[in-house]
């Protein structure tokens, strides 16, 4: 799950890692309220968006006095920005953040990450700050340094304060940014986050070390256990499908194809969308119903595919372990009862229970068009919707 | 022969008494599997399906001389399942259980350190010996006897490749899933070392998918190590960057981790990957044909 800077920011605040003063605003009379309040010389308007990038394609601006701010945020706010992360259509900014600006001396890079080859967290850091982390990592990966940590132990002092000598940060403020790291590291793991990157990190004038931007992503799997992240959560930044499938636990994510997938198991549904844009089709959605679906869970993962207007075919591909062929069947037949069904349908069933999952959809009465192997089934939806 | 488990090996259920787990405790049981003992705190004394349960593992353990464990708890408590079987110094401890958060996996990754056991999964099918042992949620009835070892980060595509091979007249010795999670207990490199060691492997299909480097490294592995052909597939060709496809560990991210990365590295090492997921069998086959290994290898 993402969040936005400004909350990533307040999360932070509360593990000692000192950020700018700053308010969100929704509309442009908060945002010139927001700027008062602060008094700064100098204002910074930000567009609040899930996506990096927000600088370069226009949402970011320095404002000199309140007029600045009532013109920057009449701007911004409303506006569609497209990013290299959003997608070419683009993210309309809905909130903003105002707040103070500061006197940056340098930008920095300072990231913590889960580190898959030693199932460790990793704290990064680099002098390059401002530049994407994997731009620097293909260029200059000497500039990024490293340090492992041990769960035991968490951040050492010591792991910080060599972070920081290698990446130059000037003497005196070693102290503030070992401070800095500490905190962020714990925040990273109280929160349970999957991804913690600052940049820039930067050091200012009257010597303070600050997080300009906060990027602040959290492992899903452990949202259970962080009901005060869960509230961060912006609908109004995710696909509305995508919203649905996760109140049914269904692992979905929206394409612009128009064959609609159902599978189970993560790999069989990648591979799905593989096997279909193999044979000339494209794919609508990949869609895992998971190993322990209802058929009711079945039935609203069928309604989600349907409600996608490109949809013209949708292909149902089981290969039942934990999961059951005739839950998946049950599911379809009844999804199908609801809302109808008036484009095609392929299923391929096969593993657990596959015989009484035939059964169900036989006796059903439905047009389904049944596929005996995974190719097969491929084949056939990409023909149907030709 | 084949990995990790035998028509000996003797298996305890964590978290018996739940739905999952006591549908495929029936199953595992069907398929021949010596299931010794089950553990649900508080319904000590209680059986499922004949299965004694116990309140702690360790009990289990003493009363029974079980040296696997399979782990269908609840997310939320799977972590400590774990470690509960590596405190009772199993062999191997098998974690069906998915969405375990990932800094739950970093504990335990690091409390087994030095301690003997071993962890397949989480995220994962489980391993079978064909015709011996069966320890998962695996359809037991596509598995047949043979000379194909099979290791895979995805369940369902594990019995895809499977299924295939069993179609095509080409039993396996072991299939064994790794899981999607990014942090898993054993990598491609542990099974592969394992099925180059079998006596009884001739050839192994590995199914990877997208994310992370786990498919590159093993591919150098087969390089420099690997006695026996390798035949590969990997998932997620199509799938966009940055979004998480299911598994927590299917990601592009910062341009690593792709599929067109992984199949580069895995053919320069000497694997022959499948164009498609529908034929990975046929690969396999026209590997073995090659190598003259087919008469070896064609069971039925």
């Amino acid at each position: 799950m993402n969040i936005h800077e400004y909350q990533g920011k307040q999360v932070l605040r509360e593990f000692g890692v000192k950020v700018p003063n700053g308010h969100v605003a929704y509309t442009v009379d908060e945002a010139v309220e927001a700027a008062e309040k602060l008094g700064s010389a100098v204002t910074v308007v930000k567009a609040q968006i899930h996506a990096g990038g927000r600088g370069k394609a226009g949402g970011v601006k320095v404002a000199k006095n309140l007029d600045e701010v009532r013109t920057y945020a009449n701007e911004i706010l409303g506006k569609t920005l497209v990013t290299h992360q959003t997608g070419p259509e683009g993210k309309e900014v809905k909130r903003l953040l105002i707040e103070e600006g500061c006197d940056i001396k340098k930008e920095y890079y300072v990231g913590v990450v889960l580190d898959r080859a030693t199932s460790r967290v990793v704290m990064m850091a680099s002098e390059e700050g401002g530049t994407e982390i994997e731009e620097v990592a293909a260029e200059t990966p000497e500039k990024i340094f490293k340090e492992v940590i041990d769960p035991v132990v968490g951040l050492a002092p010591y792991q910080a304060r060599r972070l920081a000598f290698n990446i130059n940060i000037p003497d005196e403020l070693v102290g503030k940014a070992v401070k800095f790291m500490t905190g962020l590291y714990d925040a990273f793991i109280a929160k349970d986050c999957s991804i913690a990157e600052i940049n820039p990190l930067v050091t200012t004038g009257d010597g303070e070390v600050l997080a300009l931007d906060a990027k602040l992503n959290f492992d899903d799997n452990a949202l259970y256990r962080q009901p005060e992240i869960m509230e961060l959560r912006d609908l109004e930044e995710e696909d509305e499908k995508e919203i649905e499938a996760s109140k049914y636990d269904l692992s979905y994510v929206a394409l612009d194809g128009n064959i609609g997938c159902m599978v189970n198991g993560a790999g069989l549904a990648m591979s799905t969308m593989d096997i279909i844009k193999y044979f000339g089709g494209e794919p609508a959605n990949f869609l895992d119903v998971g190993g322990g679906a209802t058929a009711e869970k079945v039935t609203e993962a069928f309604k989600i595919i349907l409600s996608d207007p490109n949809v013209k075919g949708i292909f149902v591909n089981i290969f039942g372990g934990i999961m059951k062929c005739d839950v998946i069947a049950e599911g379809v037949v009844e999804a199908t009862k609801q809302v109808g069904l008036e484009i095609p349908l392929v299923v391929r069933l096969e593993g657990t229970n596959v015989d009484l999952g035939q059964k169900i959809l036989n006796e059903s009465g439905l047009n389904i068009t049944s596929a005996d192997s995974m190719a097969d089934g491929a084949q056939k939806i990409v023909a149907m919707v030709k | 022969m084949g990995v990790y488990l035998n028509k000996d090996t003797k298996v305890i259920v964590q978290g018996i008494t739940g739905g999952t787990a006591r549908f495929h405790t029936k199953q595992m049981l069907e398929y021949g599997t010596k299931i010794v003992g089950g553990v649900t705190p508080k319904k000590g004394g209680s059986e499922v399906d004949g299965v004694p349960v116990f309140n702690t593992l360790q009990e289990a353990v003493d009363k029974t001389g079980a040296t696997v464990s399979v782990v269908y708890v609840p997310a939320p408590f799977a972590a400590d399942a774990i470690m509960e079987a590596v405190d009772a110094e199993l062999d191997l401890v098998i974690c069906i259980t998915e969405h375990i958060p990932v800094l739950d996996m970093v504990k335990v990754k690091r409390y087994m350190e030095g301690k003997k056991t071993r962890l397949i999964g989480p995220n994962c099918p489980g391993v079978i010996t064909s015709d011996e042992c069966k320890v998962g949620i695996m359809p037991g009835y596509i598995h047949t006897k043979g000379h194909i070892g099979v290791v895979s980060r995805s369940g369902t595509l594990t019995y895809e490749a499977v299924h295939q091979l069993s179609q095509a007249g080409y039993g396996q010795t072991s299939a064994v899933g790794i899981g999607g999670d990014p942090v898993n207990g054993t990598n491609f490199i542990d099974v592969l070392k394992a099925f180059n060691e079998d006596p009884e492997t001739e050839a192994v299909v590995m199914i990877g998918e997208i994310g992370g480097t786990a498919e590159e490294e093993a591919a150098e592995w087969v390089k420099a190590n690997m006695t026996k052909p390798v035949v590969g597939f990997i998932g997620g060709a199509t799938a966009p960057p940055g979004k998480r496809m299911g598994h927590a560990g299917a990601i592009i991210s910062g341009g690593k981790g792709t599929a067109e990365e992984k199949i580069r590295v895995m053919n320069e090492c000497g694997i022959a990957v499948a164009d498609t997921p529908a034929v990975i069998g046929e690969t396999m086959i026209k590997v073995l044909k090659e190598k003259g290994l087919d008469q070896k290898c064609k069971t039925h």
